[in-house]
């Protein structure tokens, strides 16, 4: 098979499996300190079991992250020369950054928030709990910008052949990227919302009613239903920004074919590239037009315009439908379990197991939005500068397709293990309630071994 | 004499690369050992090894990250060339290290019955991550030549490394341990200690005769003077720490990191010879550091943060050190 589109299968792979694990990290470890200043504040041991819970799928998941990322920092030379040797000048420099700044102070700290509690003062244990999530925040300030700075390069000029920095602020701070950097942002905290809130929902079903898991439903369901309509906006936001920057990828996003006024927003559709028509579309007159310029008679850009120079319009169409799908539906669950567990202080049998497959949206919906945008920048990597087919490496396809089946293989078993787990401690956690010992919160004796019971 | 940016950037970089590698093998070099030593030790001493590395290995890979990382933007040329090279075993040691990575975490948070499981899987882990790069570094230092020989040479460095990284494990095992497991250790060193100074004479041996332009660096007269004390240290060196195992472990547990210093210092030494054999290639007889280096003014910006960032890393390392100081006990949550 073609180098070209394995080795794009095994980025894609690779980088899907690694983002809904940062994704993860970046707004547990903020959990994990509300959790612990709580417990400062108020000495209620619940919100101590609540942290030591939830440290445990922050370490596996800081665990999956850090490998599958090592995996991404090899990916550039292996499969990707190109894109080194173009732009490196401006990509090295954001990831050396990345690493000085984020990696290693997320990793040393990580020992002392994770296995330090009665080694150093509280105070120190809550600095390392800050220094950790401000870690992972901080790295994916760093990637963000890298990534943006693909979609819409800046600050930057050509010099035989190469792109060459000229601007720093510039490149950092390009066109998109504070938008990206909130979205994805808000993405994370929506995720830990919903796994938190879905995770202890599956504690509520099996009859836990202790006040630490009280506690990490209310927490998840609150910021969930506090973030959601932040993220729509933020979201929307976003779009008018593709829309001056990257119109192509806002034709495909629409699946709108030609430019014009009066564009319906379409609904449901199986867009046809060959035939340059929607099939079977359901749409709302006007509805794109309004959206994207908020008036019926707008111009929404149209792939007439790049005709060959646009992305795969299916795959575009679809992610961003899945993801704004999801997000609706995240705003009616988070909603509907903030209005019971507010008056009513419970929640219904079927919202509860509602919510338990709902741990994962956040995956679902982060996975589609970042499909939206990478395959919407193609053809190009970097837009206007390299295109994708120009940076793949002189490697065997049987070589990648060998690689790419085996990854494949591997992270479908990780993926299994890490739900099998998280299902796990949700369960042990739901069976030992409030009578769970606490390690070291009390100075008690020695408890809670590490491995197994 | 004016100071050359253009010239000095790429040497700098080179050397931070360098110093990255070295910390990252002798760092994780232990972390991966241990894990090789998994297939020797007692459910219980397993228990004890992990608790020993468990605050440690992932500040410890992060030195690959770091190496890799300035490999891919100071000399992205090189990157792509070596790693487009070492296709299979840069995946398989990539392999490697996700399978040892995850265990950590797993064999402590699944059901009991099956963290026997894990405990497998961690081992083979380490064991594929060390032979992956004992083999990476045996075809480049054939200049990426992937005949037969080339095979043949990487397979022989890949057990010499993985020998000299169970050899580092044994080593934190001594220092981070008492009783029963810590007289064990030392027996694994002395094994794993013949095995690595065989090996790395092998190594030795066949490395000049195996690339004729390093054989032509290491036999000139003088730099064959100069060149002379990183063999005849790291022999001295060897045979102490071979004669120290017979007294180990001491009364009041003295010394008890005196075996993994030598080792590192060996290590070291080791490595300062392969990048004297190197130097200035970055990938060897292709592409010299100059050739492969990026822009200087995208370099002088990473060294810029490089100067203010590594020794705060270096310093709050240490001190992430010191908090999980003196010896292993159970590591919990707390």
């Amino acid at each position: 098979m073609d180098p070209l589109i394995l080795s794009r299968i095994q980025f894609g792979t690779n980088i899907s499996f690694h983002i809904l694990f940062p994704t993860i990290t970046i707004a547990l470890g903020w959990v994990l300190l509300f959790f612990k200043l709580r417990y400062n504040a108020t000495n209620d041991s619940a919100w101590m079991r609540a942290y030591f819970t939830w440290v445990k799928v922050f370490a596996l998941s800081f665990a999956m992250g850090v490998v599958s990322g090592v995996t991404m920092s090899f990916q550039f030379g292996t499969n990707w020369p190109g894109y080194m040797e173009k732009v490196g000048n401006i990509a090295g420099p954001l990831l050396a950054y990345e690493i000085l700044t984020a990696f290693f102070l997320e990793a040393a700290f990580l020992g002392i928030m994770l296995f330090g509690f009665r080694r150093v003062s509280n105070r120190i244990h809550t600095l390392a709990t800050v220094l950790v999530a401000g870690g992972t925040t901080v790295s994916a300030f760093w990637i963000i910008a890298l990534n943006s700075w693909m979609q819409t390069p800046a600050g930057f000029e050509m010099r035989d052949g190469v792109a060459h920095a000229v601007d720093w602020w510039a490149i950092i701070f390009n066109p998109s990227m504070p938008y990206r950097l909130t979205h994805m942002l808000l993405a994370s905290g929506l995720t830990v919302s919903f796994l938190i809130a879905g995770l202890s929902a599956l504690r509520y079903l099996t009859g836990d009613r202790s006040e630490s898991m009280w506690k990490a439903l209310r927490t998840g369901v609150f910021t969930a239903a506090t973030l959601i309509p932040i993220q729509i906006f933020a979201g929307d936001q976003h779009g008018l920004n593709t829309l001056e920057h990257q119109p192509q990828k806002i034709a495909a996003m629409e699946a709108n074919w030609n430019t014009g006024p009066n564009v319906p927003l379409v609904l449901f559709a199986l867009p046809d590239e060959a035939a340059r028509e929607n099939k079977f579309e359901i749409a709302i007159p006007d509805g794109a037009s309004l959206v994207l310029r908020h008036s019926t008679s707008g111009v929404v850009p149209g792939l007439n315009d790049y005709a060959g120079n646009h992305p795969p319009v299916f795959p575009v169409f679809w992610g961003f439908r899945i993801m704004v799908g999801t997000g609706i539906l995240m705003l009616l669950v988070s909603w509907s379990a903030a209005f019971f567990l507010k008056r009513r202080h419970s929640l219904p049998k079927p919202l509860a197991m509602l919510m338990v497959p709902m741990a994962l949206s956040g995956w679902l919906a982060t996975l589609a939005g970042w499909y939206t945008t990478e395959i919407g920048r193609q053809p190009w990597l970097v837009t206007g500068v390299l295109k994708t087919a120009d940076a793949v490496g002189p490697v065997a396809g049987s070589h990648v397709a060998l690689t790419l089946a085996i990854y494949l293989v591997l992270y479908v078993l990780l993926l299994i293990a890490y739900l099998g787990v998280l299902v796990h401690l949700a369960l042990k956690a739901a069976k030992d309630g409030d009578s769970s010992p606490l390690p070291g919160v009390m100075n008690a004796a020695m408890s809670q071994p590490a491995a197994g019971e | 004499m004016s100071f050359d940016w253009p010239t000095a950037l790429p040497l700098i970089f080179a050397g931070l690369m360098g110093l990255a590698i070295l910390i990252y093998v002798i760092l994780d070099g232990f972390d991966l050992g241990i894990g090789i030593l998994f297939a020797a030790a007692e459910d219980t001493e397993q228990d004890t090894m992990i608790a020993a590395i468990g605050p440690f290995w992932d500040a410890n890979e992060t030195w690959l990250v770091l190496a890799v990382g300035l490999l891919l933007v100071a000399f992205p040329l090189a990157h792509g060339v070596i790693l487009t090279a070492l296709y299979i075993p840069v995946f398989v040691l990539l392999l490697g290290l996700i399978l040892r990575g995850v265990a950590f975490d797993f064999r402590a948070k699944v059901p009991t019955e099956r963290k026997h499981r894990w405990n497998r899987i961690f081992f083979l882990g380490s064991i594929i991550a060390s032979l992956a790069q004992g083999y990476m570094l045996g075809v480049y230092v054939l200049g990426l030549d992937v005949g037969l020989g080339g095979v043949a040479f990487g397979v022989l460095v890949a057990f010499c490394l993985a020998a000299a990284y169970a050899a580092m494990g044994a080593a934190w095992v001594i220092y981070k341990t008492e009783g029963e497991l810590q007289r064990k250790a030392v027996r694994w060193l002395r094994t794993a200690l013949v095995l690595t100074a065989l090996g790395m004479a092998a190594v030795s041996l066949a490395t000049p005769f195996a690339s004729p332009r390093i054989f032509d660096k290491w036999f000139v007269w003088p730099e064959m003077l100069y060149l002379s004390p990183l063999p005849i240290l790291s022999a001295l060196l060897f045979l102490w720490l071979w004669r120290q195992t017979f007294h180990l472990p001491k009364p009041d547990d003295r010394h008890s990191l005196m075996p993994f210093l030598t080792l590192a210092a060996i290590f070291a030494l080791g490595f300062a010879g392969l990048a004297w054999s190197f130097y200035p290639f970055v990938v060897p007889d292709r592409l010299t550091i100059w050739q492969a280096a990026s822009a200087p003014e995208s370099l002088a910006i990473i060294l810029a943060g490089t100067v203010v960032v590594l020794p705060v890393i270096i310093f709050y390392s240490f001190y992430a050190y010191r908090v999980f100081g003196g010896k292993a006990t159970d590591l919990t949550y707390d």
